[in-house]
């Protein structure tokens, strides 16, 4: 089983990108659970979701403390949550973010594990012409995960966004861009 | 052909009631069942269902709504949560009281002051004596699975049915689900054709009028006979429900029990968890088991000392506080049926989880560990606990 946990701002799509996992590696055959942990819900509060994704039935009805990964949705979160927080050594960070990996590791004191980075906020504003880093997010997070290919990860996203934006089918290529962008531009890893 | 899909507990329970398509729905919104009416209008508006919704002003109105419709000769349906059930429990002794059938759904939900939006089961707790039956749901799946087998259980018996799942951690967490075809649906639930209901044409009847000492007495005794007769058509309806999708419902469910020397008796969600647990333990050679009931009305009293006899020590827990200055409801009612059946297991009760606190597999494990002390020093130095508060 692998457990992810996400550290977002309120109204940054943290729910909706960890759901939107969910529907991804559900739809290749795995057991999933997604859900928030709902505390006062306001613009801009830290807010914090979470997956499981198992080839087993998920039993489990807690929220997640040693998780496999982090996603972390919102750079300036780093100084203010802790969110390497029991995050397992041989898992990994990803963070949405447009510093180099060696500035983030200093804000992460005492944490050993892998750190990925992704520009996801530039890639959306440069994709989307707005700041929606979710999407590019959950294509970074599939790859680092490996719970499904690069193939799996594009049909999926393409079958969810005819669906979600059948009224507006002029963004479904720019989110596409955002998800191929999002899955080639990760750094770090190390 | 069973369907495979993913979806939240509110999304399970609302897509139950769409295959339902109950004659009428009064319901008002709150946290966390709000969604339920809300996709439920949904299908109403786009004509997916034939239901008449009735977006009253209050949960009493709702109650009111639904007794109404029902006592007409309408299947009928509402959900709730917390202060909302709260609002309804004038209403819910009279649904009760006049044997009318209706399904309501309770997404758990701590009860006020302090404000809490998170789950716990004051609400049901709190009306466990108002004569409905209720079914308490681990997942997803079971709120699913309950809400189907209520509108029928609800129907035979003529007892009012709630149906019981966790605010928040199963009505907005999406999980795998197996559904049933819609037509499978249809014909599970059959038509509703009602024995006595006001707007028979042909035949003119009252209903809840006055009925003074001994008439009043004997009604209520009808109902309590009722309720201990209400096991068999639960038991009826689940078998029933098994042959065409498999999955299997009693009173309560074990789970390695059998040969279980620590025994914990749980409800919902965290019995989830308690499974895993009770894994991790038995790997260590430690011989946990859980018992999760379904029904805590009707209480299986009978049955359950009966699965407790092997225990070396038992632990209740309740999500909820009965404030008596002693212990909780399902402690209480379950010790009370282990004693007029001569068990006497060392068994304490667990407050846990109140206003969504989190129950962690850690936090089992240190149940567990009390049981085997308690066990191994044969004695108990405190019956009530507040688990995760240190």
């Amino acid at each position: 089983m692998i457990e992810i946990r996400w550290h977002g701002r309120g109204g940054q799509g943290a729910k909706t990108a960890s759901l939107l996992l969910a529907d991804a590696a559900f739809n290749t055959g795995k057991y999933i659970q997604g859900f928030p942990e709902y505390g006062p819900e306001r613009m801009g509060a830290p807010i914090t979701a979470y997956n499981r994704i198992s080839d087993e039935v998920i039993r489990i009805h807690s929220n997640i403390y040693e998780p496999d990964y982090v996603v972390v949705v919102d750079d300036s979160l780093i100084d203010t949550v802790d969110v390497t927080q029991g995050l397992k050594e041989q898992g990994a960070i990803i963070i949405n973010t447009s510093k180099k990996i060696s500035e983030i590791a200093k804000s992460l004191k005492n944490y050993k594990g892998k750190i990925y980075t992704i520009d996801a906020s530039k890639i959306s504003k440069e994709c989307l012409k707005a700041n929606y880093p979710n999407t590019a997010m959950l294509a970074a997070i599939v790859r680092i995960t490996n719970i499904m290919t690069k193939d799996e990860l594009l049909n999926n996203m393409i079958e969810s966004f005819k669906h979600k934006f059948a009224r507006k089918p002029e963004v479904i290529e720019p989110n596409m861009q955002a998800v191929t962008r999002g899955y080639d531009e990760i750094v770090g890893g190390k | 052909m069973a369907i495979r899909e993913r979806l939240s507990g509110n999304e399970a329970v609302a897509t139950a009631m769409k295959q339902i398509n109950p004659d009428t729905v009064a319901a008002y919104p709150i946290t966390p069942s709000t969604e339920i009416p809300q996709y439920f209008s949904n299908f109403v508006s786009n004509g997916t269902v034939t239901t008449e919704f009735i977006p009253v002003e209050s949960e009493h109105s709702a109650m009111s709504a639904c007794i109404g419709a029902a006592a007409a000769g309408g299947r009928v349906m509402s959900a709730t949560s917390s202060q909302g059930l709260a609002l309804m429990f004038e209403m819910l002794y009279i649904a009760s009281g006049m044997r009318i059938p209706l399904t309501l759904i309770c997404g758990n939900r701590a009860l006020s002051a302090p404000l809490n939006i998170h789950n716990d089961h004051s609400d049901a707790m709190g009306v466990r004596d108002a004569g409905f039956i209720q079914l308490y749901c681990e997942n997803n799946q079971e709120a699913y699975d309950n809400t189907i087998m209520a509108v029928k259980i609800t129907e035979l018996t003529k007892i009012p049915v709630m149906v019981c799942f966790d605010g928040f951690i199963t009505s907005h967490s999406v999980e795998n689900i197996t559904l049933m075809e819609n037509e499978e649906v249809k014909n599970f639930v059959g038509e509703y054709k009602p024995t006595e209901y006001l707007l028979d044409e042909k035949r003119n009847i009252s209903m809840g009028p006055l009925a003074l000492q001994k008439d009043y007495y004997k009604f209520r005794v009808d109902l309590a006979n009722a309720m201990r007769n209400s096991k068999d058509i639960i038991l009826k309806v689940s078998k029933e429900f098994e042959k065409i999708t498999g999955r299997n419902y009693g009173l309560y469910e074990k789970y390695m029990m059998d040969d279980a020397e620590y025994g914990i008796i749980v409800l919902n969600s965290t019995a989830g968890t308690v499974k895993d647990t009770v894994d991790n333990l038995r790997k260590k050679g430690i011989k946990a088991g859980v018992l999760k009931l379904r029904t805590f009305r009707p209480l299986p009293f009978e049955e359950l000392p009966k699965e407790l006899t092997n225990l070396k020590a038992l632990a209740i827990m309740d999500k909820c506080d009965s404030v008596n200055g002693y212990s909780a409801p399902l402690f209480s009612e379950i010790t009370s049926a282990m004693y007029t059946a001569s068990l006497n297991v060392p068994t304490v009760n667990y407050i846990y989880g109140l206003g969504g606190s989190d129950v962690k597999s850690t936090d089992i494990e240190e149940v567990f560990e009390n049981l085997q002390n308690i066990a191994k020093n044969k004695k108990i130095d405190n019956v009530t606990y507040y688990l995760g508060l240190d």
